[in-house]
């Protein structure tokens, strides 16, 4: 096994120096294309092309930040913009709310000792995650319809049929609903996260919090709940970067003018409306990019706060 | 023995395909993005194109409406594009035919047989040049359940009050949705609301035209009465109509839960497969109007790749298209998209019939926002989905629908801003 290993590393130690290059090209070269291809190009592309302007005869003419200027100033662009951003940061929090602690309250459940049925539970709350949106979407709008919906029959089986509203039709109410919808969805990724962390704590430290005195829930609060702080950090930053990403199930549900009255338009939505056109809006290339780097810069924000202010301060600990 | 016969049988066939390219010179093909008629395109209109012209192969090939004009769009850069091209109305057309994919067809022979307003989809700002065949129009108005009105005793509206007393007599009566129409996707509010009723009240092509040359304002009474009438129908609309999709409304319509329905006449076809006794009515106009006016939408048209590598055959097969042969079979084969030739055209549904007669009856138009109106932003047909569906919700009042309109209009539109 140790010769196998030092032969190997003697192979490329004496290996010639084109050689050693073909090695690299071979072993690196298809991610380096297809990441070059199909991300670095793209964004570098849309960012240029935020910085162009589309003139009345089809030509583009350079703007410098001239689109940034008009996206943040003019309120024909800045209202929708605002209003998008701060759905969007709305659409962030019930998730952090609602959809990172159900998923650790499930994946603390799925990691009790005497739990069964694991391997089930587990399946069936990760299942929504595999299902395509437009399934998803169909499903709920089925499920919350005033008119044919379960949820309706459900309330009045209950006697409290009085609580039930056109939820995904009402501006008050339009936003959370898809929301909720999103959570359900996507609970299923905190949570298999977050129990491989906790199945990576060695049985040594719980044990010796039980004889320590501790019972199931404090060592939970007191063990294991520190050392998984960097999964529940990365799960954060995960689930942020795929909410100012998020469009397909608003897409889905409530289509490109996510009404009423924008009340559940995200980034995405008055991204893809104004870059692909709606109806007899023609598609505008310019803005649409304008409006795709500025999506671009908020999650770079993000994640970079993330990076220096929480990652480089958590502490790590290796069993 | 069963093998070599296998191998001749893929052979003769690898040969027969080889044989049918070569013999396909004069093939082309359609851009669509109609994939709901590929049966009628593929069993009727081909086959009665083929009898005439055997020389040419026609292939229909169409996308799904929502992907169709980026998909068009791409092919056309690509150089992949078809031979013949389904033409959206107004802008996007146009947007083809100044980048030079679209090919003028004003020596086309049939075009003689077309209106200028049924050619005003399809022709330049300065009305010189006409690049796509107009094929089909939608007409709105509303669709009723013929038993429900008996039961009820009820006769079609002729007037907006009839209308209002129609839809109250059925709420009272408590059995069905008195008038089937959702807001959740707020186009229909927009174009079976707004663009329903509105032609009646902004006096159709008169209003809309003036809206174009800036001397009438979004904010005229025309506009607010007609978002004023809309906002009186949200009682009368199902329960949870906010969260109403439009297939919803199709489906509690198609059931024969719903007494009404706000409909644009491509909706008939999709009731007769569910075989709802259907009646129609034209919008009923408010009182004291002299005229009635009905919205006739231009819809699609046909036109030519300009790079087409078989322009000639494409040139007949347009030309056929601006035909009677072909109107009558068009407009029969899909009651609710009706022909914009001059021709002498009968339809055999009833209900496709009625609509086509109100031409006769009424005057015609078109969307007001479709020319011109939606080229800024923020975009006119973008708004007023919005503000027509807030109106029904009972969320925004008419005026603040018709200010809101025209402030979005002045921000870009030089006439307005006078």
């Amino acid at each position: 096994m140790a010769d196998a290993k030092a032969g190997a590393g003697n192979a490329i130690v004496g290996m010639g120096r084109g050689s050693y290059a073909m090695l690299l090209a071979f072993f690196l070269g298809p991610a380096v294309v297809i990441y070059t291809v199909f991300s670095i190009y793209p964004l570098f592309a849309t960012i240029f092309n935020s910085l162009y302007l589309r003139q009345p005869d089809g030509a583009y003419l350079f703007n410098g930040l001239g689109n940034f200027q008009t996206l943040l100033t003019d309120t024909t662009w800045s209202v929708p913009f605002w209003n998008a951003f701060r759905n969007n940061c709305y659409f962030f929090f019930i998730h952090m709310l609602v959809q990172n602690p159900i998923g650790l309250a499930l994946a603390a459940m799925l990691s009790l000792p005497r739990l069964r049925l694991r391997a089930t539970y587990r399946t069936l709350i990760f299942m929504p995650t595999m299902l395509s949106v437009v399934i998803i979407g169909f499903s709920w709008q089925l499920i919350l319809s005033p008119l044919w919906g379960i949820s309706k029959m459900f309330l009045n089986a209950l006697g409290l049929g009085f609580l039930f509203a056109p939820w995904l039709g009402q501006e008050s109410t339009a936003l959370i609903t898809v929301s909720l919808i999103s959570v359900w969805q996507f609970v299923g990724i905190p949570m298999i996260l977050i129990y491989t962390a906790l199945l990576a704590i060695p049985e040594e430290l719980i044990d010796a919090a039980t004889v320590d005195g501790l019972n199931q829930f404090q060592a939970f609060v007191w063990v294991k709940l520190p050392l998984i702080f960097p999964t529940i950090g990365l799960v954060s930053v995960l689930t942020f970067v795929n909410n100012f990403n998020a469009f397909d199930l608003i897409y889905a549900m409530k289509g490109a003018l996510a009404g009423p009255n924008f009340s559940a338009d995200i980034m995405g939505t008055l991204f893809y409306r104004t870059f692909f056109g709606n109806q007899l809006q023609l598609g505008d290339l310019s803005m649409g990019s304008t409006i795709a780097t500025m999506m671009f810069l908020i999650i770079l924000v993000g994640v970079m706060c993330y990076l220096f202010l929480i990652q480089r301060r958590m502490q790590r600990y290796s069993f | 023995m069963l093998k070599t016969g296998l191998k001749t049988m893929l052979l003769t066939a690898v040969a027969m395909t080889a044989f049918a390219s070569v013999a396909s010179a004069g093939k082309i093909t359609i851009e669509s993005w109609r994939n709901d008629d590929a049966t009628i395109w593929k069993e009727k209109i081909i086959p009665a194109f083929q009898a005439k012209h055997p020389d040419i192969t026609v292939e229909f090939t169409p996308t799904a409406p929502k992907e169709y004009n980026a998909a068009l769009n791409a092919r056309l850069e690509g150089g992949t594009a078809g031979d013949i091209i389904t033409c959206r109305p107004f802008d996007a057309s146009l947007e083809l035919f100044t980048k030079g994919h679209l090919a003028s067809l004003n020596d086309l022979s049939s075009m003689a047989g077309f209106s200028d307003v049924a050619k005003s989809a399809w022709t330049t700002d300065d009305g010189k040049t006409t690049f796509c065949v107009p094929m089909a129009s939608v007409i709105h108005g509303f669709i009723y359940n013929k038993d429900i009105f008996a039961e009820l005793k009820l006769a079609e509206p002729k007037t907006e009050e009839e209308f209002l007393a129609v839809l109250e007599t059925i709420k009272n009566d408590g059995k069905y949705v008195p008038l089937v129409l959702g807001t959740n996707d707020q186009w229909e509010a927009a174009t079976m609301g707004f663009q329903n009723i509105g032609p009646n009240y902004w006096k159709g092509e008169e209003g809309r035209k003036k809206l174009i040359d800036g001397t009438a304002k979004l904010t005229d009474p025309e506009y607010v009465n007609t978002f004023a009438a809309l906002a009186k129908w949200g009682p009368y609309m199902g329960d949870g109509y906010k969260a109403q999709t439009y297939p919803d409304s199709q489906n509690l319509f198609g059931l024969g839960k719903g007494a009404i329905y706000a409909a644009g006449s491509w909706d008939i076809s999709t009731f007769r497969g569910q075989d709802v006794p259907m009646g129609a009515f034209k919008a009923p106009p408010p009182a004291g109007s002299a005229d009635c006016y009905i919205s006739d939408h231009t819809d699609i048209g046909i036109g030519m790749n300009a790079k087409s590598a078989n322009a000639a055959d494409a040139k007949v097969f347009l030309d056929w298209i601006g035909s009677d042969e072909f109107a009558n079979i068009f407009a029969n084969a899909l009651p609710g998209f009706f022909p914009l030739s001059s021709a002498k055209v009968t339809i055999s549904d009833d209900v496709a019939q009625t609509f086509v007669g109100w031409r006769g009856e009424c005057k015609s138009t078109i969307r007001n926002s479709y020319q011109i109106l939606s080229r800024g932003t923020p975009n006119l047909e973008n708004e007023m989905w919005n503000v027509s569906a807030q109106v029904l919700n009972g969320a925004m009042a008419p005026d603040a629908a018709g200010a809101q309109l025209q402030d979005g209009l002045k921000k870009w539109y030089a006439p307005q801003q006078k």
